[in-house]
């Protein structure tokens, strides 16, 4: 098993290598003889198959993609100079909308890197809350990826099922958080509010309701012939490319190299919990998919341990300095009211310091990186993104396939162009 | 052996994480030496212009510090460890080699920074932006990029009629 293949610099790489002002020039020549078969081809930034604002660039010969390159940048806003904006508070406002599919586990890593800098610990009530969020909140991405990954495969119905199911999680969402997308739920210091009264019930109601569904979706398309000959085989990577491309995350897995930070690097209570970490064994588009939807039900096994197990106290960390007070203290007490006025125009100062914590989110490794200088508001703030780095592999896996098994690869690799592009 | 000894480089803790100071004329031999010892991926690779920073930063006494500092992450999944590189990068000549040939993953990762912080990575195979536009002037995340100093397109242009 070697990487030798993701290595080559030269035209036989499979990622080519070309600016937009030499593209240009390849068409308008018109003295190119066109002895050969190559095209260049433009596909996106609004084909429905690149999930966003993804612009390919690819090299063809007949069907056949040879060299390709993703041209991304569309939805570039700055949110990492943005971040420097804003004080620690406002920040998980600001990264909670780059990974729009699963944003808790954005706020999450950037809420654990800034306690890490306070040198806080939040109540395990609250530990246990962002667990279970997170969970759902990899439930409903996974759920996005098999509906959206259906359709590009012609399975349409696939869609709304998928769609379906995930309604249900986001409503759940909107119940504890307020809001269906962008919830700014997972804070520094704990979580925003506590579970509803009646959260278990809902739970096991939607849980209830989904499983039967993973069943549904393995008579669809699991055991489909079609569907199967439509993935099997297409776009495979070994574990040797896949690290090397510093690919993470079910794109890693599919490779049958089991790392799943999770298991390997636990954070929040993960070590408490029982739950299998999904290989696949080829490296494929239908590895890519089996092991998505199998992790949602590894995630529905961690959410019945929550629900079990949740722990009483608070759900954040009752320190003056950093929690904003109740609002009916701000009434009584001139403190509080000094504190909340404190918090909400000045924000908290941070320790100077560095830190970098990572959790494993739908997609792979999302890391917050924060440089405090002892100011209320970031020094630098960098998110490790894993659908811009995972995106590095698509040349690869396109390199020698149809157009059409472009579309599957592309949405196997499930990236979310909001963070791409960031 | 403590990462200090075996890479004959600068070392210190940085959030409870072994970190290595290089110079870019020994960055990677270092990372040489660490590929072989099993730090087997690239995790992430990124910059900090450290142009506005007050005071003093918290560096071992012997680093010489410089405006930029590379900043770069490397994993060992056999024995789930992690270990930082820092390169400090002079504003003079910000050129860095690339990692390319030892983790192809830093293609992207090396064109982000040089997007963003206007650092250069001598023997890239495509040292060209990635997310700004071609012929985009300037680096946004370096701290002398003012924000909201661009031009908004199209805002003089009349309403409809």
């Amino acid at each position: 098993m070697t990487a030798q293949r993701v290595m080559r610099r030269g035209a036989d790489s499979a990622v080519l290598r070309l600016s937009e002002t030499e593209a240009a020039l390849i068409g308008g020549d018109p003295s190119d003889s066109g002895d050969d078969e190559r095209v260049l081809l433009n596909m996106g930034p609004a084909h429905p198959s690149t999930h966003g604002v993804l612009r390919l660039m690819l090299e063809m010969e007949g069907e056949t993609v040879l060299r390709s390159k993703p041209v991304i940048g569309y939805l570039h806003t700055g949110m990492e100079k943005q971040g420097e904006q804003l004080s620690y508070l406002q920040g998980c406002t600001n990264v909670t909308r780059m990974d729009y599919a699963s944003p808790l586990f954005s706020e999450l890593a950037f809420s654990l890197t800034t306690e890490k800098l306070l040198g806080i610990e939040v109540p395990p009530r609250a530990t246990w809350i962002r667990m279970l969020m997170c969970e759902l909140n990899r439930i409903s991405s996974h759920l996005l990826y098999l509906a959206t990954n259906g359709m590009d495969l012609g399975a349409v119905s696939m869609l709304i099922y998928g769609w379906r199911e995930r309604e249900e999680v986001l409503r759940f969402f909107e119940k504890v958080t307020g809001l269906r997308m962008n919830h700014n739920y997972i804070r520094p210091t704990g979580v925003a509010a506590d579970l509803h009264d009646g959260w278990q019930g809902d739970l096991r109601d939607l849980l209830a309701l989904i499983k039967p569904r993973l069943e549904e979706y393995d008579v669809l398309m699991t055991g489909q012939p079609i569907w199967r000959t439509r993935l099997q085989g297409v776009g495979a990577l070994n574990a040797a490319e896949a690290l090397a491309l510093s690919a993470s995350g079910p794109l890693l897995r599919s490779t049958g190299y089991a790392w799943d930070l999770r298991r390997d690097q636990p954070y929040l209570a993960y070590d408490e919990v029982e739950f299998d970490v999904i290989v696949g064994t080829f490296g494929d588009c239908y590895d890519r998919f089996a092991i998505r939807l199998n992790e949602i039900r590894e995630s529905i096994k961690i959410v019945e341990q929550i629900i079990d197990r949740m722990p009483k106290g608070d759900y954040r960390i009752q320190d003056k300095k950093v929690t904003p007070p109740p609002r009916a203290r701000i009434d009584e007490s001139m403190e509080a009211l000094i504190h909340h006025f404190k918090i909400f125009t000045q924000g908290y100062q941070v320790p100077k310091g560095e830190a970098y914590v990572p959790v494993e989110s739908p997609r792979g490794e999302l890391g917050v990186y924060i440089v405090s200088d002892g100011t209320s508001k970031p020094y630098r703030m960098r998110v490790r993104p894993p659908s811009f780095i995972n995106l590095q592999t698509l040349p690869h896996l396109m390199r020698g396939g149809l157009i059409a098994d472009g579309v599957a690869i592309i949405s196997s690799v499930d990236p979310i162009l909001g963070e791409v592009d960031r | 052996m403590e990462p200090g000894a075996r890479y004959g480089a600068l070392v210190a803790d940085i959030s409870s994480q072994p970190v290595l100071f290089v110079t870019p004329a020994n960055y990677l031999q270092v990372a040489g030496a660490a590929f072989e010892d099993g730090f087997d991926q690239l995790i992430d690779l990124t910059a900090v212009d450290y142009l506005s920073y007050p005071g003093q930063r918290p560096r071992p006494a012997d680093v010489v510090c410089e405006r930029f500092e590379l900043v770069v992450q490397l994993i060992n999944h056999a024995s789930r460890e992690r270990l930082g590189l820092r390169v400090q990068v002079p504003t003079a000549e910000p050129r860095v080699p690339s990692l390319f040939d030892l983790w192809p993953g830093a293609e992207n990762l090396e064109r982000e920074v040089f997007d963003m912080f206007g650092i250069e990575f001598v023997d890239h195979p495509d040292m060209s932006r990635i997310l700004m536009p071609e012929d985009w002037v300037g680096h946004p995340l370096r701290k002398d990029y003012g924000v909201g100093d661009i031009a908004v397109q199209f805002s003089l242009a009349s309403a409809p009629t």
